[in-house]
């Protein structure tokens, strides 16, 4: 199971295993990760589920997809590596990937 | 306009048994009496996707699943937010763009000129303000006797607050509130807010004007940090006032939007604890769940009622086709009693877990600008509520707003009863 570590904005670490072929996002809800809200469920609607993918996994994650790029668009504390976690597959690849959480979901 | 002969009265119907091609779910009878439930359940099982032909509003169809709302939130490029977000057309002669109506790229620009003042980081600069003003009306309140909470505490915060968000003159602030109930008033029906078309839109003329002066003093002092200097300052809105009927759409937009909802749910929070004794109990044992029950409460207000979007293509939706003009309107308050989505949605549950995903602030591109504001406010009011009170007891029926839009509250008579 891939290993995935979210950070919050205070520094504290939580560090889960993903099960392959859920996202970053649910696999964050399922571990009680907090600060990733979630809003629409994973529906790429909401950007309530915003993370910041540390630099060097942003090769890996890529970027964003046209809908999703339009909802980060409307976020003022977006950063170049700004991801919405529910379009983020966890895949093999992404074991050990690292993000970042923001201080508040807008 | 004079509604069509052939329409038929809905609150004279049973809803079990009445013809769903007579349904119309815009009539104000089902809004101010809350009536509207059974027809919403019935619609969700037997037509979710569902044409009205005829009614004050002219033909529609209603969408009243959650899912089916949140993918049509989705698909803005089909269900198009112009030229209008509400039932009712714009008047030809006095139309008001406004960002919400609009698709990008446009809604986009002025959006982002004007979201950062509700920005979370903004808000926590707020928040201190919020909370002494939130416990100088709690502490202003009689205690032992009948009032009206919608009057004292509902419109006096949220106009507190968007004053303070405009920066607005403070002792003027009830202007504000008259603006937004003018600028949903419907002068169709006896709403008791305007008499005419023509006095309605002298009022918000006023509006305009006093708005365009409070423009003037800001564009000369750069770095403001409310609504107005944004807007005087941003690159996608500094030459609004050239274009006074899309500058005053746009106000329209931020006071209704900042004025109406969050009223709406401050009422309908108290009376959903008062209708339910458990939950109020539950409140007073943890108050660590106030902010869940905010969600919970804003789920159950819906106060906003639906979202309508114009479609700019044929295009079948969910089997039916639908055509190039029609007129749509997704049903959030039905969305969020979907029991398809929404376990056991027709209980108000505050510490129901996943409170967050409802409806109320809709989906996609033009989700509610304000709602971490909105939440702020009602969560700062009911930890301040819960220091200083047993219990807002509810001691009369509740007026509700006669209209499909504004899923309101007119008055609602309370008594305090301290700790």
């Amino acid at each position: 199971m891939p290993k995935i570590t979210y950070i919050e904005h205070d520094g504290t670490e939580h560090q889960i295993d993903a099960d392959v072929g859920t996202t970053v996002m649910n696999a964050a809800l399922d571990n009680l990760v907090p600060g990733i809200d979630a809003d629409c469920g994973g529906e790429c609607s909401c950007a309530t589920c915003h993370v910041m993918v540390a630099d060097d996994w942003m090769a890996k994650v890529g970027q964003p997809g046209e809908t999703e790029e339009s909802m980060l668009d409307l976020n003022p504390e977006r950063v170049a590596n700004s991801r919405l976690s529910c379009q983020i597959p966890v895949t093999e690849e992404l074991d050990g990937l690292v993000v970042n959480l923001p201080e508040f979901q807008f | 306009m004079a509604e069509a002969p052939d329409v038929v009265n809905m609150i004279e119907q049973d809803p079990a048994t009445m013809p769903l091609e007579d349904f119309d779910m815009s009539q104000t009878e089902l809004w101010s009496q809350n009536k509207k439930w059974d027809y919403f359940a019935r619609l969700r099982d037997e037509a979710p996707v569902h044409y009205c032909k005829d009614s004050e509003f002219g033909a529609y169809w209603s969408v009243t699943r959650f899912q089916d709302i949140m993918e049509m939130e989705q698909n803005w490029q089909i269900f198009s937010s112009e030229p209008a977000i509400t039932i009712s057309d714009p008047e030809e002669d006095f139309e008001l763009p406004m960002f919400i109506a609009m698709d990008p790229p446009k809604h986009d620009d002025q959006r982002k000129t004007v979201q950062g003042v509700v920005a979370p980081q903004n808000l926590k600069i707020l928040e201190s303000t919020i909370r002494e003003r939130v416990c100088r009306i709690l502490d202003s309140l009689p205690i032992g006797e009948e009032f009206d909470w919608v009057d004292k505490v509902s419109i006096e915060l949220t106009t507190q607050m968007l004053a303070t968000l405009f920066d607005f003159p403070f002792e003027e602030r009830r202007k504000l509130t008259r603006w937004s109930d003018v600028a949903t008033a419907n002068p169709d029906i006896d709403d008791g807010v305007v008499e005419s078309e023509e006095q309605r839109r002298e009022e918000l003329y006023e509006c305009l004007e006093y708005f365009g002066r409070l423009w003037q003093e800001r564009v000369d002092k750069p770095g403001g940090n409310d609504l107005i200097s944004m807007l005087a300052h941003g690159e996608a809105t500094r030459d609004l006032p050239t274009r006074p009927q899309e500058f005053l759409g746009n106000l329209i937009l931020l006071i209704v939007g900042g004025n109406d909802t969050t009223r709406n749910s401050i009422s309908g929070g108290v009376l959903a604890l008062n209708e339910n004794p458990g939950e109020y109990a539950k409140l007073r044992n943890n108050p660590a769940v106030i902010p869940n029950m905010v969600s919970e409460i804003i789920r159950w207000v819906t106060p906003l009622a639906h979202m309508r979007r114009t479609l700019t293509q044929d295009f079948e939706f969910r089997g039916q086709q639908m055509k190039q003009g029609d007129k749509v309107c997704m049903w959030y308050v039905s969305g969020n009693r979907d029991e398809r989505a929404i376990d056991r949605p027709n209980e108000f549950i505050i510490d129901r877990p996943r409170a967050r995903q409802h409806l109320s602030f809709g989906f996609g591109l033009h989700r509610c600008m304000g709602n971490r504001l909105a939440e702020m406010q009602l969560r700062i009011l009911w930890e301040e509520i819960q220091k200083r009170f047993h219990m807002v007891e509810v001691v009369g029926k509740e007026v509700r707003t006669p209209s499909g839009f504004v899923n309101g509250y007119l008055h609602l008579p309370v008594k305090l009863h301290p700790i």
